[in-house]
């Protein structure tokens, strides 16, 4: 059954096969007859941004808040490029979003027309695949093989760019059949030796640790479940990185809160002293390591990932597994309990033990006080009184992004995204107008900086025009704070242009743009603000006025191993000269 | 500020060193992709994006009703490295498969050179001595000088312009390197 259409009417009739409800774009000439299409029916709802990077940080909120594909719609030229560092993300982050952006018409490729790029050249680095439909009888196939290739086996980015004449011309449409790609076949099944030997290595484990990533989320709420069985099953401590949030509970009694650069202390000790680690869905990216040559020395390590490239890339490990999470974590369940497996308990007490101990130094712990507020502080109070709702967080990138991480308690995969590989200041207000757009209801907050906030501030206007309730939290320090920390501790406090001067007046900002304003600068106070915050049917800016010099804490430095931590000076005196603990090596990373 | 370190230290790991270490080795890989626009783009950027190095690569279509062309690269590194190239490649969504033949060994690799020479009297028959002892084919002549066209693998290629450059190479053509395992089997 093939219908006659133009290109334009397949794209959105494709959409909506594909169960896509909701497209973020912004129009232009090279876009106009895909628009005229959506237009002229109901199905697909179209959000206006304000800029294109807008649009893919907002399919890429919706994506992640979802598990769902998120997607675009972009004119040729500047609309495609303005998209590359959301494309880029996407990449990097694993998140599954398909791009359409609009192409000059085929004769003119090539003659440097007017708003002509090389879209797919450009994209090529940054996007999981990339099509350049040169005939409309191609489109159908191409459509329904991006949505199958961004969300199967790894997902990502993937871009379709549709010259004019193509949208124009008419051809047979034909609905998505069971997608056999050529050569694109993810391996989803472990194999079951493997997983046999991962679970025998497991109960010899005298000091195991599992350290679970972004790929348990993006395997779905199940991978999610079966990780809690099999930590219940093996009392085996758990720890995450910042793009696993939420698939283990904060709560959990197994839990030793995240690890990396900005982890906790038990979390990176247990990293380093344990003897087997059970890496899934992890991939041992340079701010979890640290130094890679002392990272874990004792250890066997299991790796299990869907994307046979990341076994193997940064650290050596001794069992890789190829699959999906979902999968091997079910196998590993049952094989545990039909082979009859047994934790070695004696050793694992005392490991608690020593897990124990680590806790005991609270590095989360940072000095209190009555005058300012704690950005910490106002982390944790957001969490106390929004823990109990449907809650979706967003972040931008900065010290507010790692204090959101440390002291909001995730309990449920999908409800935290940030931007974890590239760390794209700008990335939290238009993720939370995407995770809005999927959960009207919900309480959708993005905890911002004051400079990051201003990197997609336009997205106000997108929030005001489909009534998106979104709560922007910005612990405003006046300052790149997690730059002016790196300036703090390895350039003398030399602070190079990281005041940021001439900050609006946040409060008559959310006014201007048809939202609430608060403002908050007394501890005593700040219950009843975030309140109000939470009280306000439409969009807040809330201006958290926090203090200005605090350093983001427990730290490895750069080039330092997991046993290698800093932790916060508690006590009154003038702290600790970092600088002097980073070698010239360390100060050469970033 | 250290932590105390878990005691007792159990023996380490056989894979806990960090990677990069070992020595670079040349291996030849085989690639069997789709051949649909970019994909010969995405193959050499993922080289350059990833600071991997291309010693050789050839490519043309091998099966032109089903559109599949191989690529043969010969890169260099250290054995994880070439893994990671091998697994960063098959990654790609056109490619079909890629094969180490370094690894799986017994593979003909072939490379041919087209090498022009200029020169009169000794130096005209110096020439077509040594190019009768490599093999080498005349395809073109003039009275002063030859086009010699040869085919062997990169080493022999290599001591034939040596050996033609003190008689008078003006300049050659090489193609890179083309592969393929011995015996029944497909790679
Ligand atoms: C697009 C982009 N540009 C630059 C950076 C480098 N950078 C990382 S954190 C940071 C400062 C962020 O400041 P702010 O948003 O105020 O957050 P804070 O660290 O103060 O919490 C900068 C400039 C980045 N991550 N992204």
């Amino acid at each position: 059954m093939s219908k006659e259409m133009s290109g334009a009417a397949m794209i959105v009739e494709a959409l909506k096969d594909q169960g896509v409800d909701t497209v973020f774009g912004y129009p232009g000439g090279a876009v106009l007859p895909i628009y005229d299409a959506i237009f002229q029916q109901n199905f697909v709802k179209h959000v206006l941004v304000r800029q294109e990077g807008g649009a893919a940080h907002a399919a890429e909120g919706y994506a992640r808040s979802t598990g769902k594909v998120g997607v675009l719609l972009v004119t040729s030229g500047p609309g495609a490029t303005n998209t590359v560092t959301g494309l880029t993300d996407a990449l990097m982050d694993s998140i599954p979003l398909v791009c359409i952006t609009g192409q000059v018409p085929t004769h003119l490729i090539g003659s440097d027309a007017f708003q002509e790029c090389d879209t797919v050249g450009i994209t090529r680095h940054c996007t999981k695949h990339n099509y350049l439909v040169r005939s409309v009888e191609d489109l159908p196939r191409i459509l329904h093989e991006a949505f199958y290739v961004a969300s199967s086996g790894r997902p990502g980015p993937v871009v379709i760019d549709v010259p004019k004449d193509v949208q124009f011309a008419l051809g047979k449409y034909s609905q998505p059949k069971n997608i056999q790609h050529k050569t694109y076949r993810p391996r989803l099944k472990p194999e079951l030796d493997k997983i046999r030997q991962a679970v025998k290595m497991m109960a010899k484990a005298k000091r195991p640790v599992f350290y679970t990533g972004g790929g348990v989320i993006n395997s779905g709420p199940v991978a999610s479940t079966l990780l809690r069985e099999l930590a219940e099953l093996t009392g085996f401590p758990v720890t995450s990185t910042l793009m696993g949030l939420g698939a283990y509970p904060a709560s959990g009694k197994n839990w030793l809160g995240m690890l990396g650069m900005h982890g906790t202390y038990e979390a990176n000790n247990a990293m380093h002293g344990c003897d087997l680690m059970i890496a899934v869905g992890s991939r041992f990216d340079d701010r979890i390591t640290g130094r890679l040559d002392a990272f874990s020395p004792g250890s066997k390590k299991i790796h299990i990932d869907i994307d046979p490239s990341s076994i193997n890339k940064n650290v050596k490990v001794d069992l890789g597994i190829v699959g999906d999470c979902a999968h091997a974590l079910e196998d590993m369940a049952r094989l545990w309990r039909s082979e009859g497996m047994q934790a070695d308990k004696l050793a694992l007490a005392a490991w608690w033990k020593q897990i124990d101990h680590w806790r005991e130094k609270k590095s989360l712990a940072y000095k209190p006080s009555k005058t300012t507020i704690k950005p910490q502080h106002a982390v944790q109070r957001l969490y106390e009184l929004t823990k109990g709702r449907d809650t979706y967080i967003t972040t931008e990138v900065g010290q507010h992004q790692m204090w959101a991480a440390q002291y909001y308690h995730f309990q449920e995969p999908n409800r935290w995204m940030t931007s974890g590989g590239l760390g794209t200041m700008g990335y939290g207000l238009p993720a939370a107008i995407g995770a809005q757009m999927a959960h009207p209801k919900a309480l959708v907050v993005d905890i911002a900086g004051d400079a990051s906030i201003l990197m997609n501030i336009q997205e106000m206007s997108t929030a005001k025009q489909y009534r998106l309730p979104v709560k922007i939290f910005i612990l405003n320090n006046q300052y790149m704070g997690m730059v002016r920390q790196w300036q703090e501790l390895l350039h003398g406090g030399r602070y190079a242009e990281s005041y940021t001067d001439s900050l609006p007046d946040f409060v008559k900002l959310a006014q201007a743009y048809g939202a609430h304003g608060i403002r908050c600068s007394d501890p005593a106070d700040l219950d009843r603000a975030i309140q109000e915050m939470i009280d306000t049917p439409n969009a807040v800016i809330f201006d958290c006025v926090v203090e200005g010099q605090e350093n983001c804490f427990p730290m490895i430095p750069s080039g330092k191993a997991h046993n290698d931590m800093i932790l916060a000076d508690l006590s009154d005196d003038a702290g600790i000269d970092i600088g002097a603990v980073i070698d010239e090596k360390g100060k050469a990373l970033v | 500020m250290n932590a105390p370190s878990p005691a007792p230290a159990p023996p380490p790991s056989p894979y806990s060193s960090a990677l990069g270490k070992s020595n670079s080795e040349s291996h030849t890989l085989s690639v069997l992709v789709d051949n649909e626009p970019g994909v010969l783009a995405r193959v050499v950027g993922l080289f350059s994006g990833r600071g991997y190095n291309i010693e050789s690569l050839t490519v043309a279509e091998v099966a032109h009703g089903e559109h599949v062309s191989r690529i043969t690269i010969v890169t260099a590194g250290p054995p994880e490295a070439i893994e990671q190239i091998s697994h960063q490649l098959e990654r790609i969504v056109p490619v079909h498969k890629v094969t180490d033949l370094t690894v799986t060994g017994r593979a003909i690799e072939r490379e041919l050179a087209m090498v022009k020479v200029r020169g009169k009297g000794e130096n005209r028959a110096d020439a077509l001595r040594l190019a009768d002892a490599f093999r080498a084919r005349v395809v073109d002549a003039t009275v002063e000088s030859f086009i010699f066209e040869l085919t062997g693998s990169p080493k022999k290629i290599d001591e034939f312009v040596e050996l033609m450059r003190p008689i008078g190479l003006v300049e050659f053509s090489r193609t890179g390197i083309a592969a393929i395992t011995r015996g029944p089997e497909m790679m």
